[in-house]
């Protein structure tokens, strides 16, 4: 009995040798998105945009002569299991670069450990700003890219006088409105004409919510609602909206989180006309854009499946990995992360993203309406914007910078006392 | 004068093209010009019946253009990427074709708004009974001195006693903001009677204003209106408490049964409520022409389908851990893990869309400060009707009786000769399929998805524990209080510290009272 459990230890031994040799010749790709859990509805779609993308490259070659290989976990909606999955990557798998993390908790939980191991995560949704690290490449918006671009558009577009800023309690909808609070009090607006409303995750019961947004709503002035309330709140939000008769035109509705796969889940017609701001629609004409739906649907073998901005994020950021590792000619995270500033690639929507020092891109601003099929008619595109770590509205992080490039090398930069505030490398 | 009105005439005369070329120019033009082309149109053909067509054409968004030749048509009815169209000039019907043959005439909330403006004026003489009901609804929103002139219009051939009220009040507003002298007075002081916040609004202006008679007049008529307002807004939160209350009943139900009655604590409950919800789903994926009726099929079918589900855990699983809370506990849980995988592999998991049903939709407006939503009246009597119908199966049925005897006393019951272990696996699905029909409830108010058992798990034993474990008005009267105290605690503290605060009361509560609000009396009581 002991000698067959020792033979099966010693066998179990040599073939993980074996496998780990052999992995050796591969670039080891980590992809830390949730599969299971209340995440799980948007994360699980980043997962299979990053497997769909490293099919792709491994088709024509791999990089630098390795193919690519995907090591997918699940860290399950669960925070602190973020960072113990972001920990096991790097030390026992051993991955060269992570795809990963929706929500800001998640990022915040997983940011000491990659900067501990000197790892390498792209960060693929729009997010709070406030943070600046040199081992992460922010991929999705920053508050200066999609929040205050759409409130400037209700302030011209439809000259809306009065805002409720609504939104779900955690960090990234509270740190955005207390930046919208401030930025719209420097456009001259009351604080009385400020409504803010938090709820909670997975809020179902919106009526006492909504009228009182109906209050405030008809004072006689213009009245948009501000909306970063996340994952599938939104939908019995809007359709108490439309049952509590509020059309988009007497209140409209601007989301930060509600894309084409939220909407996917509902019936749209409550919502046909509020609006979104977002850095893609699928929607969007452009050559890349109608080949990257097209290979998404094959994919997916769903002619059904919707793209969303997270997935161009993915698409963007993946494509600039590669190209810094050909740059580098080493998937090494100093020289990588090194490489990766400047990368230009094209975005899905007819431009190019760049990756500038601060570790952010710069990105197109984009207003849709939400359409009956579910898909967003956009209103509204500005030119590249770029993306900005520290916010200039709010009075603690007003005099900061990031800049990543030597000879700064700084992720808050102070640019009236000439310092920096601790994370220099 | 002479010289300005010709001008006026000449400008007039360039932009009074014919219908048909203005209508035209809605296809290659900015958002701006179709600003200037609505307002022309508005002027040049207010007594046009198309105008009327085009511009619901416009708000609902089926004005379409063909790509090919720029005709402007309607889009009757689609289907998938066929699209069903008629032309807009000749009225003339087109054969189907596809979707990417055609271009939509694009609009932006502040055109729509424009749009619905111009088209409530069309339809107050024009538009046939709901229509004129709208448009005088919509004038309220934008009342100037000129809507005086085509209100008094409206009223001459009026006969709908409602509209008519709706008007006389637009009437006063207007008198109250733009008369003078006794008009205005009196006008201010009939307001009085209105609930409406545009009237509010217009004395708060008056009010802010110079004159002191008018503002005393007007101080006077906005305590009345505030004094109604507030009234309203009390039967509102309690409409609001009402309905949470009794979402909260019917997710509990099922659990005072299996948990209250059969002392089973079943953690996959949640997941017996989902079941239902996808059974919804299921069933207006089945018969996709008869949306109108689905919930009312899938009440039976949830009903039958989570039964089953629930007599297949009793008789596989729980049975073999009574007497033993902890391992039951721990079994459900599991179950309950499985079943949310189970339906994740089925159905993926994405959330489902559930269609709600026409009559379910809309407001049942009452006056202009309360309007009780129809999706969340018809839930309340339904959980009404659910809840009396449990209480009478376990009164007053053979069941019932049987039920009652088998959980109160179990040897004594076999001894007259129930099959204790038929009861069981009976009383057992009853209080699953009760979690089923509550999930085809909760399937029209939020997100029908793997996840939705495990909002309400926790919420149903709550309502159960402080309502008294094993007594069914508990569970009604509890679920009651924690919907209203919800809802009226919501508005000032907020929705966040609302949930914490009933959370403490109900530790608080169950404190002092262990056994509920409606303890269960008697010797059986002590276990």
């Amino acid at each position: 009995m002991k000698t067959t459990f020792v033979k099966r230890l010693s066998i179990a031994a040599l073939l993980a040798a074996s496998l780990s040799a052999q992995a050796a010749d591969t670039i080891k790709v980590g992809v830390l998105h949730s599969l299971s859990g209340t995440m799980a509805i948007s994360e699980t779609t980043l997962k299979d945009t990053v497997l769909m993308m490293i099919e792709e490259q491994n088709k024509k070659g791999g990089i630098l002569g390795k193919k690519l290989e995907p090591v997918v976990v699940d860290p399950a909606s669960n925070w602190p299991l973020f960072a113990e999955k972001m920990r096991s990557l790097l030390t026992k798998d051993k991955v060269d670069v992570t795809f990963g993390c929706w929500t800001s908790v998640s990022r915040k939980s997983v940011l000491p450990v990659v900067e501990e191991l000197n790892g390498l995560l792209f960060y693929p949704v729009q997010y709070e700003g406030e943070e600046s690290s040199y081992n992460v490449f922010y991929t999705g918006a920053s508050p200066n890219q999609q929040a205050i671009p759409a409130v400037d558009y209700l302030m011209e577009e439809s000259e809306v006088k009065r805002w409720v800023l609504a939104g779900t309690d955690y960090v990234y909808p509270r740190t955005t409105n207390k930046i919208l609070k401030a930025y719209l009090m420097s456009k001259g607006v009351a604080e009385s004409d400020i409504m803010v409303n938090y709820t909670p995750f997975g809020q179902s019961d919106w009526q006492s919510i909504v009228s009182d947004i109906k209050k405030f709503g008809s004072t006689g002035k213009k009245t948009a609602v501000v909306s970063t309330i996340n994952g599938d709140a939104n939908v019995p939000f809007y359709k108490e909206l439309g049952n509590q008769g509020i059309s988009a035109e007497d209140i409209p509705v601007v989301a930060f989180s509600v894309g084409e796969e939220e909407l996917a889940g509902i019936d749209t017609e409550p919502l046909v006309g509020h609006l979104a701001a977002w850095n893609y629609f699928q929607s969007a004409e452009s050559k890349p854009n109608s080949a990257f739906i097209k290979k998404w649907k094959a994919y997916t073998k769903d002619a059904k499946r919707v793209t969303n901005d997270p997935m161009e994020a993915t698409y963007i950021g993946f494509n600039m990995w590669v190209k810094a590792v050909e740059k580098a000619g080493s998937t090494n995270s100093d020289k990588v992360i090194d490489a990766m500033v400047g990368i230009k690639t094209p975005n899905l929507t007819g431009g190019t993203a760049e990756m500038l020092p601060n570790h952010h891109l710069t990105k197109p601003v984009l207003i849709g309406e939400i359409q009956d099929d579910g898909q967003f008619e956009i209103v509204s595109q500005t030119k590249e914007v770029n993306g900005d770590a520290w916010s200039d509205f709010l009075p603690g992080s007003k005099d900061l910078i990031s800049n990543w490039k030597a000879p700064l090398k700084c992720g808050n930069y102070n640019t009236k006392t000439k310092q920096c505030l601790g994370d220099k490398k | 004068m002479k010289i300005l009105l010709l001008s006026l005439l000449l400008i007039t005369s360039i932009f009074a093209n014919d219908f048909e070329s203005a209508t035209q120019e809605l296809v290659n033009s900015s958002t701006k010009e179709k600003f200037k082309i609505i307002e022309q149109l508005s002027l040049t053909h207010s007594q046009d019946k198309r105008l009327i067509l085009l511009f619901d054409a416009l708000l609902k968004s089926k004005l379409f253009y063909k790509k090919s030749d720029q005709t402007l048509v309607f889009l009757l009815k689609k289907d998938e990427d066929d699209y069903y169209t008629k032309t807009v000039l000749s009225s003339q019907v087109l054969e189907v074709m596809n979707k990417s043959d055609f271009k939509k005439v694009r609009t932006t909330n502040r055109l729509r708004s424009v749009i619905r403006n111009k088209l409530s004026e069309l339809n107050l003489i024009l538009g046939d009974d709901t229509a004129r009901m709208d448009a005088a609804k919509n004038i309220s929103n934008n009342l100037n001195e000129d809507s005086l002139l085509l209100i008094e219009r409206a009223l001459l051939k009026e006969k709908d006693a409602d509209i008519i009220s709706i008007l006389e009040e637009n009437k006063l507003i207007i008198s109250a903001k733009y008369g003078t002298g006794k008009v205005q007075e009196d006008a201010i002081i009939s307001l009085s009677d209105s609930l409406s916040q545009v009237s509010l609004q217009v004395l708060q202006e008056i009010q802010e204003g110079s004159d002191e008679k008018l503002q005393s007049l007007a101080k006077e008529s906005i305590a009345y209106i505030k004094e109604g307002r507030s009234f309203y807004s009390y039967v509102e939160k309690a409409f609001f408490g009402l309905s949470l209350g009794s979402i909260l009943l019917l997710a509990a139900l099922g659990l005072s049964i299996t948990f209250g009655v059969m002392k089973v604590i079943n953690m996959a409950h949640g997941e017996l409520i989902m079941l239902g919800a996808y059974t919804t789903f299921t069933v207006q994926q089945i018969f996709p022409n008869m949306i109108e009726y689905s919930l009312l099929i899938s009440i039976p079918v949830a009903f039958v389908v989570s039964g089953i589900v629930g007599i297949l855990i009793e008789r596989f699983v729980i049975r073999h851990l009574y007497s033993r809370p902890l391992e039951t506990l721990l079994a459900t849980f599991g179950i309950s893990l499985i079943l949310q995988q189970i339906v994740r592999s089925v159905y993926s998991p994405l959330n489902q869309v559930v269609k709600t049903p026409e009559w379910m939709s809309g407001a049942l407006e009452i006056n202009s400060a309360l309007s009780l939503t129809y999706s969340r009246l018809y839930i309340i009597v339904f959980a009404i009707m659910v809840f009396l119908t449990v209480l009478f199966v376990l009164k007053k049925t053979s069941l019932g009786l049987k039920v009652r005897a088998v959980t109160q006393n179990r040897p004594m019951a076999q001894a007259m000769g129930i099959r204790t272990g038929l009861i069981d696996a009976i009383t057992f699905g009853l209080g699953s399929g009760l979690a089923g029909v509550a999930g085809v409830a909760l399937s029209q108010l939020t997100n029908v998805g793997p996840n939705l058992g495990q909002a309400y798990i926790v919420d149903s034993f709550m309502v159960v524990v402080f309502g008294g474990v094993g007594n069914l008005w508990g569970t009604f009267i509890g679920a009651m209080t924690i919907g209203e105290l919800n809802k009226f605690l919501e508005p000032s503290v907020g929705a966040i510290l609302t949930k914490v605060l009933v959370l403490v009361m109900i530790i608080l509560f169950i404190q002092k009272k262990p056994r509920g609000l409606f303890p269960q009396k008697g010797r059986d009581a002590q276990d």
